[in-house]
């Protein structure tokens, strides 16, 4: 699309220091009316500090922020709005118990007004959600909603509030990629309307298809620009991590016995995800089992199985040959799973602990850290530090605590905890969303590592491209119930697909009677 | 108008607002001391010197804040595990029975031997009272706060009846009120002639020990885990149901030592005013501490000192003691209000 000359929003000069650490050091850069601009950079190159700064979270040291050619005046968020900003976080910030249209018209009005103006409200976001393909019911309650129609909520209530320029934080890091392509349907639209998008995402392929252009920001510098027509994924890729990005290579697996199996194991449903139907499968020594499916098919009762969360109702989960008897998170851990969580924030890590108290959190109780229910703290400390060298965590030291980090150093973390324990069975459930290239290859290159050292890893990702590019066999979850395995490069993604859509095992049943 | 979070609140945002409160709170008793007809400067002249301008007045102080010690304990034990104990009040009582019921004669040992008898008994008993709230929580999903707040009703009722019935002093010339201890079952003094008891030292020591379980042990550990993040805590496999049943003991245990302390080392009997809401006031004394175990201390030594204080004011001046109970529930309010501003900043639409 011709962009027009109209500068939507522009950053003059922003720099921002905290202490010793400039995060944003002279960025300037600017999005013109109708255009996508993508926003490309490691954890910690300074992007959350610059669109916080955009949004009147942060008041920048010097330099300024410009809509439509107004100067905002800094430290104001209001403000911000008023002029026509809407950001969508990473983290949504929707309150369940209330109502779509209750979400979106929060904070848009004064708190004490005498006219509600409810019919007025939703006839704005019917033809709204109409006019820009976002399918939603204004009273569904938001807790019953899929993390997708969450996202279109968040993005209903940037729109009902007028925004001219939209700041979307890594939406697709939640979507499958169906969903991924109604977000860009949506999006195309809204852009024929006049609407200017920051788009931040670490998927360079996304930002291909999506934006016009890219900035890439480096250790708070913008160091790099292009126009998506004049470059390809390599090329940006090398811009945003210095060096090009080499993906892990994948040597063949040489599988040895079962350590892990799940035999006909069944979970009750719990609330909308269903459990696990009758589902038999083999952990192998030396090998990596993708699992492969849409969110929300019974991967979370999967994973709660084999990390001790969930016992099974039918079946048994058999360990190293015996089937295992009370099952719990601390024997799990005691049999040498890693346990690698899908929600790093909620349940990988306890925010307000420091580094060295996450580090222990699984195995505190073990001879290592603690003797007759006294903590070492000396031996704790040093344990975090080895983590914080060994697996790189960039952090002031070993008492920051973990919530001010980002998404990948504490994902390293979480590596380091499960990993040191030199595991024999590896569970990583979502182990790359929301990481960066840079820690997604990290990432990746330590579970093959662990692989090719013995042990048995399960990989359960919703990110297909993942999936079939570490597997060495792959399963398909549907409505809690388990394909056959599929060997590495049997099957194509539109075969997949298919399983995935529930589809290849009434073929299955078919053939068996 | 709007609350936004801080991300790096600067040093003086850490202080001031609380220095305001205090502030603030000594301006609003102020007035209210004028609406009383008296000079405030005279008043908190004398609320001073009431509470820390004598031996005899330090030392009543100090006494006035060992049962706030303990209370307070128990309500930032519990509360840093985000288990809601607002039971102190009859936890307390339950020490304070247990100690008569075994102290006026039952048994008939040496001091040496039944004090640290009557003390962990005391201990069990509180523990006892807030097994049950915690494990109608963990078991059934019961909300803690109606069922520790609704026991502090039920057991002083108990407690009337034992006092007007079966523990009734027949030597009490028909008041309600226990038998008095034996002699080797009271608290003797720290120092022979001032008026205070070794349970103000049981106070500090206990104080010293929360705060050492909370930073060096894996119970401690565990509690601030639960508190901090249960989903987390129950995922690394940290049993949280056992972990907030033990915390409910500990902090059980603790409001009972108020009710032992009180009855062993000051009243010797049980009468149904030996706490005047020290159970409560334990709450505000750990917020006000942050509910840091030795913070407790001192915020203990202050609620103690304006009470103490508040007395003597009031027979000098001829203001009411409710100044004191007002400048406490202020300091409480404007004190939450503060922590608040040092975490948010007020934004103006």
């Amino acid at each position: 699309m011709a962009t027009t000359k109209v500068e939507a929003l522009s950053l003059n000069a922003i720099t921002k220091t905290f202490g010793e650490l400039t995060a944003n050091d002279a960025v300037s850069f600017s999005v013109h009316q109708g255009e996508v601009v993508a926003l490309l950079g490691e954890n910690g190159a300074g992007k959350t500090t610059l669109m916080n700064i955009l949004f009147g979270q942060y008041t920048a040291d010097s330099g300024s922020v410009a809509v439509f050619g107004q100067t905002l005046p800094p430290g104001n968020s209001r403000e911000a709005l008023n002029a026509g900003v809407g950001m969508v976080h990473q983290h949504f910030t929707l309150a369940d118990n209330l109502t779509v249209q209750e979400n979106i018209t929060l904070g848009s009005r004064p708190l004490l007004s005498p006219r509600l103006g409810r019919s007025a409200a939703r006839a704005k976001i019917i033809a709204l959600s109409e006019r820009f393909h976002l399918a939603v019911s204004p009273d569904a309650r938001v807790g019953s909603l899929t993390v997708g129609e969450r996202q279109r909520v968040e993005i209903l209530k940037a729109l009902y509030r007028d925004v001219r320029v939209l700041i979307l934080d890594e939406p697709t890091a939640v979507l499958t990629p169906q969903e991924t392509d109604d977000l860009f349907a949506t999006l195309r639209l809204a852009i024929a309307d006049g609407l200017s998008i920051i788009f931040i995402s670490h998927k360079l392929h996304e930002v291909m298809a999506i934006a016009d252009r890219v900035v890439v920001l480096r250790h708070g510098k913008v160091t790099g620009g292009a126009r998506t027509q004049d470059t390809d994924t390599k090329a940006l890729a090398a811009m945003m991590m210095g060096v090009e990005a080499v993906p892990p290579q994948v040597a063949p697996a040489n599988p040895g016995a079962a350590l892990m199996e799940l035999q006909g194991v069944s979970t009750p449903d719990v609330g909308n995800a269903p459990g696990l139907r009758d589902v038999t499968l083999a952990l192998r020594a030396g090998q990596i089992i993708g699992l492969a499916g849409v969110s929300g098919n019974g991967q979370a009762a999967l994973a709660d199985v084999v990390g001790g969360l969930r016992a099974a109702a039918a079946g048994q989960v058999v360990l190293n040959g015996a089937p295992v008897q009370s099952w719990s998170p601390r024997t799990a851990v005691r049999s040498g799973i890693a346990r690698i969580p899908e929600d790093r924030h909620k349940t990988g890590t306890i925010g307000d602990f420091d580094l060295t108290e996450n580090a222990i959190l699984e195995r505190y109780k073990t001879a290592e850290f603690s003797t007759a229910g006294w903590l070492n703290w000396r031996k704790s400390r040093d344990f975090a530090e080895g983590i914080i060298s060994k697996y790189d965590v960039r952090c002031p030291g070993a008492d920051t605590p973990i919530r001010l980090l980002s998404g990948g150093n504490m994902q390293k973390l979480i590596l380091g905890r499960v990993l040191e324990a030199g595991p024999q069975i590896i569970l990583a459930n979502q182990p790359v969303r929301g990481l960066d290239i840079g820690a997604v290859n990290y990432v990746h290159s330590q579970l093959l590592a662990a692989r090719d050292r013995g042990a048995a890893v399960l990989l359960i990702s919703e990110d297909l491209d993942e999936v079939m590019a570490l597997s060495d066999v792959i399963h398909v979850i549907a409505d809690g119930r388990l394909s056959p395995g599929f060997e590495r490069g049997s099957m194509t993604p539109a075969q997949l697909g298919v399983w995935m859509a529930g589809q290849g095992f009434d073929k299955e049943m078919a053939h068996a009677s | 108008m709007r609350l936004e979070p801080i991300k790096n609140p600067s040093l003086a945002r850490s202080f001031v607002p609380p220095l305001i409160a205090l502030t603030a709170t000594v301006v609003i008793a102020s007035l209210l001391a004028m609406v009383a007809g008296a000079n405030p400067f005279s008043v908190f002249g004398l609320i001073l010197k009431g509470a820390f301008g004598s031996k005899f007045s330090i030392l009543e102080t100090l006494n006035r804040a060992t049962p706030l010690i303990f209370t307070g304990l128990a309500a930032a034990v519990a509360f840093r595990a985000k288990f809601w104990n607002i039971g102190a009040e009859a936890q307390l009582y339950a020490g304070a029975l247990m100690t008569v019921v075994l102290g006026t004669g039952m048994l008939a040992w040496p001091s040496f031997a039944i004090l640290p008898v009557l003390a962990l008994m005391a201990i069990l008993a509180g523990a006892i009272m807030l097994l049950v709230p915690a494990l109608l929580k963990t078991r059934f999903g019961v909300d803690e706060v109606v069922t520790t707040l609704l026991f502090n009703f039920i057991f002083l009722l108990f407690i009337s009846m034992l006092l007007e019935g079966p523990l009734k002093d027949p030597m009490g010339m028909g008041w309600p009120k226990s038998a008095r201890l034996i002699p080797e079952a009271r608290l003797p003094r720290i120092v022979d002639g001032l008026r205070l008891h070794w349970g103000f030292a049981l106070a500090l020591l206990s104080a010293i020990g929360i705060w050492i379980i909370q930073t060096r042990s894996t119970l401690g550990y565990e509690m601030r885990a639960v508190g901090l993040n249960k989903q987390a805590a129950a995922f690394a496999g940290i049993p949280v149901n056992t972990v907030l049943v033990k915390t409910a003991l500990l902090s059980g245990g603790l409001a009972a030592l108020a009710g032992f302390s009180e009855v062993a080392g000051l009243k010797g009997s049980l009468t149904l005013d030996l706490s005047p809401g020290f159970g409560y006031t334990g709450i505000i004394v750990a917020m006000l501490a942050l509910l840091h175990p030795l913070g407790v201390i001192v915020a203990a030594l202050f609620v103690a000192g304006i009470f103490v204080g508040a007395d003597s004011m009031s027979r000098a001046a001829d203001v009411p003691t409710y100044l004191a109970d007002i400048m406490l529930a202020t300091a409480l309010l404007l004190m939450v209000l503060a922590i608040m501003l040092t975490r948010f900043r007020v934004v103006r639409d």
